[in-house]
């Protein structure tokens, strides 16, 4: 019987180094050749698109959150708190996301507010976060120095089920609350974030235990679940949306390699998901031009389209592509998922693609 | 003593865009400001390995393709995270259509 060889994922183990010392970090990526006219028209910044975005989300909130508590408790109830719940837990996944690019508005404090206010929403800290995700933009799935890798080799398949309700989830970010609010990092974290950043996130972790003991203090005098339903537990009973968009993005696909166009994937959704996600199933185009906002995705896509692999046709057909390879990889962490480029396609740049 | 090099021509770059320029290996960018000033500054991120050619120009501010780090290229101050270190900038004049930059500057 063979043995599974599992990498190491963390950030502080051997992976790590040799990542660095095979020229994987901090890479030259492959670029589909898009004119610098035709760039910067797709860069423009806007901010009309989000703030339509925005005061429908937060429309949504306010209208399906109100009739979950107005309603309280019944089978209606109980429907309209299911949606909040994905406005909420899932929605603000992507507001943070979009957001922390600074790419949503096109006017800088826009971006800031919504910024702050889904990352309390998705549980995960403004300062941290937005280190992470800069390493995941420079680092795309290199083993050892991407902190945002959901689908591991072999796949934690049984941590991923469970947050689509955030039963991991949620309780780690708590956990990092209670570590940020005494005053530190996790050795992880403090591998990405700077020194002069980490007072911003001890701040808001005390702020936020501080919100949440409020909930659970409002709770118990109530005597009712009634106030966790609107803040907090949609993190949880809302997150399923967020874990379905977000696995169709890297699933599956290659490890350490230096094209995005065979670790990221782009899948055609329905305009309910698209809205609820920000159009970051166009994923390989994001990650190739990071700088082109949400709104402007689908012309990117267009423009560039011939150069990429075609994408997955829906979020069923991702996981119709991914699930049986993820199940592989319970016993066999060197099978994934090979994507065929366009031949006409330049070499990709930086080190030589993995087998 | 000032090192004054010819850049590129005074129409080469578009109103409140940029383009790279190279000398004696080093990267440098070239803006034309919305008023038709012209600065210069380093050519890369000061983030990480990211030609700031590629990036956006909005009025006086330049953003990086790959992290959207911000700076103001006037006078390369950087403007938060995940930006650091301030750009060093360079003095710009006009010989005739040429715009030159002092690259001891």
């Amino acid at each position: 019987m063979t043995a599974i060889v599992k990498r190491d994922y963390s950030l502080t183990g051997e992976e790590s180094e040799r990542a660095v010392e095979r020229g994987l970090s901090q890479a030259q990526w492959y670029r589909t050749d898009v004119s610098r006219k035709r760039m910067k028209e797709l860069m423009q910044r806007r901010d009309g698109p989000a703030i339509r975005a925005t005061l429908l989300w937060f429309a949504l909130l306010i209208l399906f959150g109100g009739l979950g508590v107005y309603l309280w408790f019944s089978v209606w109830s109980l429907t309209c708190f299911a949606v909040y719940g994905v406005l909420y837990g899932s929605a603000s996944d992507a507001r943070w996301h979009e957001c922390g690019h600074g790419t949503a508005f096109k006017t800088r404090w826009m971006n800031s507010v919504v910024y702050e206010i889904a990352c309390f929403m998705i549980m995960r800290d403004p300062t941290v976060w937005r280190w992470s995700h800069a390493r995941h933009h420079t680092d795309t799935i290199v083993v050892g120095r991407d902190p945002e890798i959901v689908a591991k080799r072999p796949p934690p398949l049984w941590h991923i089920a469970g947050n689509f309700i955030g039963m991991f989830d949620v309780p780690l970010a708590f956990r990092h609350m209670a570590i940020h609010a005494s005053g530190r990092l996790t050795a992880e974290e403090a591998t990405f974030v700077p020194e002069t950043e980490r007072s911003k996130t001890y701040w808001t972790a005390r702020v936020w235990l501080l919100i949440y003991a409020a909930v659970v203090v409002w709770c118990i005098v109530s005597r009712s679940i009634l106030p966790a339903m609107v803040i907090g537990l949609p993190r949880m009973y809302g997150a399923w949306h967020h874990l379905m968009t977000g696995l169709t993005q890297h699933s599956g696909l290659a490890e350490d390699v230096t094209d995005h166009r065979l670790n990221s994937r782009t899948v055609y959704m329905n305009p309910f998901s698209r809205f609820v996600y920000l159009n970051m199933n166009y994923h390989v185009e994001h990650h190739m031009f990071p700088m082109v906002p949400f709104h402007a995705l689908p012309a990117l896509h267009a423009e560039i389209k011939d150069d990429l692999p075609v994408p997955a046709p829906s979020i069923a057909a991702a996981f119709r592509e991914f699930v049986p390879v993820m199940l592989r990889q319970r016993r066999d962490t060197a099978y994934f998922i090979h994507r065929e480029v366009p031949v006409s396609s330049v070499p990709i740049s930086g080190v030589e693609v993995s087998g | 003593m000032p090192n004054w090099i010819m850049a590129c021509g005074v129409d080469d770059v578009e109103r409140e865009d940029l383009i790279p320029f190279e000398h004696a290996g080093h990267q440098y960018a070239i803006y034309r400001s919305p008023d038709d000033s012209y600065y210069a500054t380093d050519g890369m991120c000061t983030h990480e390995e990211a030609m700031l050619c590629e990036g956006l120009v909005m009025d006086h501010i330049i953003e990086c393709p790959k992290h959207n780090g911000r700076f103001d290229y006037r006078t390369g101050e950087g403007k938060g995270a995940p930006i650091r270190v301030d750009l060093k900038t360079y003095a710009t004049r006009i010989d005739g259509d040429m715009v030159c930059i002092d690259v001891d500057g």
